[in-house]
Formats: C-alpha cells, structure tokens, sequence
C-alpha cells in the first residue's frame, strides 16, 4: 500500500505498578482505515492518550508525517494534523453546535486580540470563512439544521457527529475516534459507518478504536489486536479474525 | 426588520442624550454626586477589564487591584513634582498600560496552570506584595513616598486643555468632575465594544471553551496557557489604564486605595451583576459604586433622625451590607443579577 | 549564632499557631475542598471573646489563672458554634455549586464577620491580660519566655490529640474516608453532613485555641487582625500539602520559622534595601513558588483535580 503516515514505536506506559502498555509499535499508512481492538482494559484509550499528547510514555515514542511528535502538548498534536474525539463525548455543551464547529477552526486561523479589537478586513474575512466552514462541516456529518442548538441539547447521535465535525474543522490529516458506535443502534451504526467511509473517501486517514467488532471488521483496512497492553497482532480483518491469539484473548480462555 | 432598526436606533439616541445630560442631572444635587457619577463609570471600565479575565475566560483574579496600581502609581511618578516630570498623557497612559500588562504576564505566565481556587488565592498574595511594596518603599531610596502617597499629581491634559478646574464651552461652565465624566463614558464605552468585540472572536471562543472543558479545548489544538495569559494580560491592561486615569482625576494617590477590599469589590461588581454578560457587569458596577454612596448619605442622619444619635458607624454597616449581599446573591442568585442567558442554565445544571 | 538560634525559637512559637490554624483550613479542604476564607475571622473572633471574658472576670476579681482559663473555654464554645453555624448556613445549601461560588461566599462571609467584630469591639486594639507569669529562661545565648515555650508545648499536645481522633477513632475514620471518595463514604454509611460539620468544629475549636495564644503572645489583638494569620496559615497548609494533616503542622513550623530568619536577615541579604518591615512577604513570596514548583506542597502526595 502506501506511504506511512503514523508509526509507533515501543510506547510504553505504567500507572503505578500497572503496566497499561508494553513497547506497542505499529504503524498507520496513509489513506487507510485503522482499527485498533482489544478488550476492555486492553489499554486502546491509553494508547490514543498517548498519541495526542494528554499523556507522557514512559518510553517509545510515535512519529508523524516524518517527525516526531512530542509528548505532553496536545494543543501541538492537532497542530500537526491530529484530530480526536472522546469515549465519553466532550463536547462545550454551553456553546452552539455551530460555534462547537467555529472552535475547531481556532488552530487553523490566527486573528488575535487588535484583529478582534479592531475588526478589520482580514479579521472579518477570516471569520467569514470560519463560519462557512462551520457551516459546511456541519451539512458534511448532516446536523445543520442544530447548527443554533446548545451542544448539550442535541441527541446522543448527534454529539457523536458534531464532535467528528469539531474534530474535522481543524483539517486533520488523522482522524482518531474513540469508541464513535458506542451506545448507538443499528440504524445510527449504519449511519456512522457510512459517514466514516466518506471521511476516508475524502482523503483523511482514520483511527478508530471500537468495541464494535463488526463494525471495524467490515470497515476497517487493517486491524491492530491490543492485549494486557500488548500488540497481538497487526494485520488484515481476515487474517485477524482467524487468528487464534484474538480468539483466546476475546473469550478469555 | 425596519421598526426594528428604527427602535434600536432611537434607543441608542435616547441613551446618548441620557449619557450627555447626567452630569447636569447629577450636579443639581451638588458637584459631589457628579464626582460620585465619575467613580461608578471608572469602576464600570474596571469591572469590564476584570470580566475579561473572570467572566469570558474564567479565572478568579483576586488581585486585580494591583495592576490597577500599577497603572495609577506609573501616572503618580511620571506627573508629579516628586520627581519633577510632567510627561503627557499619551506618553504615560501607554507605559502604565505596559507595565500592568507586563505585571500580569510576570504572574500569570507561572501560576496560570493552578486549579482555580489555588489561582485566587495566589493572586491575592500578589495583591498583597504589591502593597507591601508600596507602604516600604520610601527607604533607602524614595520611590514610592510610603504610606503617605504621592500628591499633586497632574491632571489629564490634551495641549492647553485640563480637566481639571471650571472650562467655559460654548456658554456653558463646566465643572472638573463635569470634564473627567465626559472622558470617563468614552472609555467605558471604548471598553464595552471591546468587550463585545472579544467575545465572539475566535479568541473569545478560544476562552469559552476553556471554561467549558480545558481537555477538550487542548484536543481541538488551543494553546490553554497562552490563550489564559492572553486574558489576564488584557484584563491588566485596562486594570492600568483605569489606575493612570483615577490618580489624575484624584490628584493624590497612597497605597490606602489598593488593598484587597478594592480587588473584592471589582470581582463582586462583575460576579454580583452576572459573570461574563456585559449589561450585568454594568449594572453591578452602578449598583455597588453608587448604592454604598447612597447609603453613607442616608444611615448616618436616619439614625440621628431615629435614635437620636449615631447608633452604628455607616461604613461598617456599608461593609457590612455588602459581604451579606455577596453572600445572599451566592446563595440565591448564583448566576448574578442579570445574567447572560447562557450561563444561567450552566448554573441549574450544576445544581439539579 | 545565639541571633540564629533566638529567631529559629521565635519562628518555632509563631510556626506553632500557625500551624493550629493551618489544622483548620486543611482539614476543610481535604474533605470538601473549600478553601475557608472566614476561618482566620473564626480565629480573630476566638481571641477578641477571650479577651472579653476574661477581663470581665478579672475585673470582677476572679484569680487570673481562672479567669484565662474561663476565657479560653469561652473562646473554644463560641469559635465551635460560629464555626458549626458558617457550614450549616452560609456553606451547607452551596454543595453542590460549582466551585467558586462557595470560595465567594466564605469572601463574604469574612466582610461580614469582621465588621461585625468592628461594630462589638471597636475600631481600636484592645490589650490582652497576661494570664501568665513573665518568667525567662536562657537557652546557649538566647532567651525565652514561659509562654513561648506553652505555646509550643499546648500546641504540639494539640495537634497529636488530633492525630489520635483522626487515625484512631470511628469518626476519623469517616473523615478520612469522606476525603478520599464522599459518595462512595456514604453508600458505606458515613454521615456526610456530620464528618463536614465536625470538621469545621474541630478546625474552629484549634483556631480559638490558636487565637488565645496569638493574644497572649503580643498581649494585643484587634478585628483585622485574621486575615493576614488566616492567609499565613493557609500558606502553611499549602507548603505542608494542602489536605495532609501532618503537612499542615510541618508547614505552620517551616514557615514560622522561614519568616523568622527571614526578617532577621532581609536586610543583610539585600544590602540594607529591605527591612524587617517587608516581613510578611516572606508568607506570599513561600505560597507562589510552592505552588508553582510543587503544588502539591512538601509532604503531600500527588493527588489528582478531584472537582
């Protein structure tokens, strides 16, 4: 396939005595979808925390897009390109929908405090564009029509979107989702499998962590197995699904 | 569409025409209700410095008063005979702008990653040592002149013009505090629209979704530490601005003016009237400017009136009418008088 | 050397009552993470009883001693009752209220007492009665008073008193289990509302203690007089880790102690530019560069934002 766009290298992190992830490496290419599986526990979210920034590995390190990302700085992560939503959906739930979309755009634009003082064109042209492209995004995961709703108020569904929305406006070039099926229905996992499609379609490489079994067999590219915080397997979803470790490790034998 | 552009535009016509005429409104009572008028309109500009910092971005300044000496004590040194220089408005205002702002980054940049609570109180100590400092430094070298301040001090001048002293316009006389309440409702004006202006920039959307959720603001690529600085530093700068003005207008400025009071009463004027929404930052700063007036003008000759003599000192009731309205508003109004909308409902979420 | 010695005494004395304070505010925080403002208007109001009560009985010709201790007890029933009353009123209906909002009203509270005590006791200091004989003794070159060495002797008596109810009884242990998770302490039983109001009792007691002994140390007291004791105090707490118990008594030491040999030595380390005067910046200047370093504080374990 083709080039790599993100490689991990033996991360490991301990809390206390617990080791959450044992030197993991592996390594997403561009344009593919990812999917990383594992029980619960198995350390996925530790591993996404790590990548973005939020935590410190103890050793290892990934490296992205050709340079390494550093650790403890997750403001920068996003600089880079990486994009994330959250297991238990952060969303500002006291801001609107399109304003949720508008703070997104914050790492791509720079009007300042005088931009914003003064109001000249630039600054005005600058949020002009920030609104459109709110408002795009917003069409693209198809909730405009809450574009003025608190974020609080929206649907479970609905978050779940306007957070892949918030996560798009700051153009990532990876797109990391934690546990996006979480809580939905069919119809609604149909939905997002649909939508993650097209985010792929339209050039982003996608990370997704789920519990969804099905979900990531039928949509993913490749598929990482993660156990006690280990790597169990890296590979295609067929060769996955038959592999005997992955069984053992899913029925707890 | 039309009505209602032509009732918003009668509406700011008739709030000019208010905004003109108060001064001669206020000076039938006596030119010490129109210098009590100047005071409410410079703490409006202070508390809507101080919204910037506690409303928009959420972080308790309990030291804000200190930046506000600064920019007071910066007017103090540089036009005055204490040191013998007179410099011009446009030169002094800008550096004490500076220096608070500076002060405000010197403390921020360290102590801006402390949990909120921790925050206050650090910044009250910061308060407090800008204090101290002013009270000792007479010795060796007097910088400061102590305790006892520093007097006659210039006031805001544009070329010949003063303001302070009686000015003929136009047939009209006009008294000194009449002259400074003109300047002073421009600056509060400038301030509102600044305010509003920050509030829906990408900068003051950066702050609300700090407020909001700070580990969510940093996924989206917010540099949460910058974008705080950002705020306390522009809240410093106005606390600056606002100092330099009210050592003018006073013409006498001692470390008496900053303690921690004065921080309490400014946080009170933006948290009493309704954090981050501008109208109720407005009304607070009126209210607790002017209501404490009010009753220093009323209690003392009511208890004559009644008791036949003074019963309770009226500052100590004043004082003590203003921590229980703290304490009352917490408990009943949390959200402050008037609030915004918005962050009504934030507060009746947290408390079902 | 014996100049060294007599400011590491003084600074152990002060250290002392600083650190009764500090019991107050840390055991506050630790289970409900309130920073108390009031509670150094508590200890004011403590000391401003106790001179009340007790110049009263000796005026109405009660032997000294007994009339201290009357006033001394006075001060602790009173401090308990307002302490028990400032979290049933003022603290108890804002739980659940984000966190500011209780930090404002404890602000308010403090205006509010602190005027109060002006409005009784008046703007002026009142001289405190000596309760105690004024004997010296000399120790290697420095000299020390009866008091000073019961302040330190009461206080550490105090405080080791404390650490037995809290490690050894039924109701510490529904304290410290109310620290570590109050939700789950109460699906086990623990009567949150009683550990709460036992703690602002018992910190309020310690803080009237504290104050008796401030009084009798500088034989003056006057309304203002908490904030600053209730601001170092809380220093202390802070450099000891906010929420540790033990912290907070090494805390109230060290600082009395840094205060000490600071304002014994400011001007020598800064050529004579600052005085003794400068003194109670040692206390901010300890709070900010803890914080900052090691929020935490010296002793304190790493404990994750529990808000």
């Amino acid at each position: 396939m083709s080039e790599v766009l993100l490689e991990a290298k033996a991360v490991a992190k301990h809390f206390g005595g617990v080791q959450a992830l044992r030197e993991v490496s592996l390594s997403i290419r561009r344009g593919e979808i990812y999917g990383l599986i594992g029980p619960n526990g198995a350390g996925k979210t530790t591993f996404f925390n790590c990548m973005t920034g939020l935590y410190v590995p103890d050793g290892g390190g990934f490296v992205f897009a050709g340079a390494p990302l550093l650790a403890d700085a997750p403001h920068r992560a996003a600089e880079r390109g990486i994009a994330r939503t959250f297991q238990n959906i952060r969303l500002f739930g006291n801001m609107t929908a399109l304003e949720n979309v508008m703070v997104g755009r914050h790492v791509r634009t720079g009007a300042g405090i005088f931009g914003a003082m003064f109001q000249n064109a630039a600054t005005r042209a600058e949020e002009a564009a920030i609104r459109q492209k709110a408002d795009d995004l917003l069409h693209y995961v198809r909730i405009e029509e809450r574009a003025d709703d608190l974020a609080r108020n929206l649907s479970y569904g609905d978050q779940r979107r306007l957070e892949i929305a918030r996560a798009l406006a700051t153009d990532p070039k990876l797109l990391c989702l934690d546990e996006p099926a979480a809580g939905m229905n069919a119809t609604e996992t149909a939905e997002l499998r649909e939508l993650i499609d097209g985010i792929r379609s339209d050039g982003t490489t996608v990370l997704l962590i789920e519990h969804d079994v099905k979900l990531v067999m039928g949509l993913c590219d490749r598929v990482a197995v993660l156990d006690y915080g280990a790597l169990v397997i890296e590979d295609v979803p067929a060769v996955v699904q038959k592999d005997q470790r992955v069984i053992e490790a899913y029925l707890g034998a | 569409m039309t009505s209602r552009f032509f009732r918003s535009a009668v509406g700011i016509g008739l709030l000019a025409v208010a905004l003109i005429a108060l001064p001669f409104v206020a000076a039938l009572g006596g030119q010490a209700w129109v210098r009590i008028l100047d005071f409410a309109i410079l703490y409006i500009f202070l508390a809507l410095g101080l919204n910037i910092v506690v409303g928009f971005a959420g972080l308790l300044d309990l030291g804000y008063i200190a930046f506000y000496a600064v920019g007071a004590y910066t007017w103090a040194l540089l036009a005055s005979p204490h040191f013998g220089l007179h410099l011009p408005i446009w030169v002094i205002l800008p550096i004490g702008a500076s220096l608070a702002c500076l002060a405000g980054v010197v403390l921020g940049s360290p102590t801006l990653k402390l949990r909120g609570d921790y925050l206050a109180i650090v910044t009250l100590g910061f308060g407090e040592i800008v204090r101290i400092f002013l009270n000792n430094l007479n010795a060796p070298i007097n910088i400061t002149n102590g305790p006892q301040g520093i007097t006659l001090i210039d006031p805001v001048a544009f070329g010949s013009f003063k303001f302070s002293g009686t000015t003929q316009i136009f047939g009209l006389a006009l008294s000194g505090p009449q002259k400074y309440y003109y300047l002073l409702v421009t600056l509060a004006i400038l301030v509102v629209v600044i305010n509003l202006r920050l509030q829906h920039s990408r900068i003051g959307r950066a702050w609300q979704a700090i407020r909001e959720d700070e580990v969510a603001a940093k996924a989206v690529g917010i540099n949460t530490r910058n974008i705080k600085l950002l705020a306390f530093a522009m809240g410093a700068s106005f606390g600056g601005i606002a100092g330099g003005i009210f050592s003018a207008m006073q013409g006498f400025v001692s470390p008496e003016s900053f303690s921690l009071i004065e921080s309490i009463m400014v946080l009170s004027m933006v948290v009493l009237g309704g954090m981050g929404h501008i109208p109720g930052v407005i009304l607070g700063a009126v209210l607790l400017s002017i209501l404490p007036e009010a009753l220093r003008y009323g209690i003392g000759p009511l208890q004559t009136a009644v008791f036949g003599k003074m019963l309770v000192d009226p500052e100590s009731l004043r004082m003590l009418a203003f921590g229980l309205a703290l304490v009352l508003v917490m408990r009943f109004k949390p959200a402050g008088l008037w609030p915004s909308p918005t962050r009504q409902r934030e507060l009746a979420e947290a408390k079902s | 050397m014996d100049i060294l010695l007599q400011q590491i005494i003084n600074g152990l004395v002060q250290g002392s009552i600083y650190a009764l304070v500090a019991l107050g505010y840390t055991m506050v925080y630790g289970i409900m993470g309130l920073i108390n403002f009031a509670h150094g208007e508590v200890v004011m109001i403590g000391t401003l009883v106790s001179i009340t009560v007790a110049g009263s009985l000796i005026e109405a010709g009660m032997p000294v001693s007994l009339a201290g201790m009357a006033g001394l007890s006075a001060s602790v029933l009173a401090c308990m009752a307002l302490g028990w009353g400032l979290e049933r009123i003022a603290y108890r209906p804002l739980r659940n209220a984000p966190r500011l909002t209780p930090l404002i009203t404890a602000i308010g509270m403090s205006i509010v007492l602190q005027n109060l005590a002006m409005m009784i006791w008046g703007r002026n200091y009142l001289t405190f009665p000596s309760f105690l004989p004024k004997i010296d003794f000399e120790l290697a070159g420095a000299n020390f008073t009866a008091i000073q060495v019961i302040i330190v002797v009461v206080s550490a008596t105090t405080m080791g008193g404390l650490l037995l109810l809290v490690y050894r009884t039924k109701l510490g242990m529904a304290m410290r289990a109310t620290a570590q998770n109050p939700a789950v302490a109460s699906l086990m039983g623990v009567n949150i509302n009683r550990v709460i109001a036992a703690a602002f009792v018992i910190g309020s007691a310690l803080g009237a203690l504290a104050g008796v002994m401030v009084g009798s140390y500088y034989e003056i007291a006057h309304y203002q007089m908490g904030f600053m004791l209730g601001l170092k105090a809380f220093t202390a707490a802070v450099l000891g880790g906010i929420g540790n118990l033990a912290g907070a008594m090494l805390g109230g030491v060290l600082l009395g102690i840094i205060e000490a040999l600071g304002a014994g030595y400011i001007g020598d380390l800064t050529g004579g530019f600052l005085g003794s005067n400068y003194q109670d910046i040692f206390a901010f200047v300890v709070l900010i560069v803890v914080l900052m370093f090691k929020p935490s504080g010296l002793f304190g374990e790493k404990t994750g934002d529990r808000a």
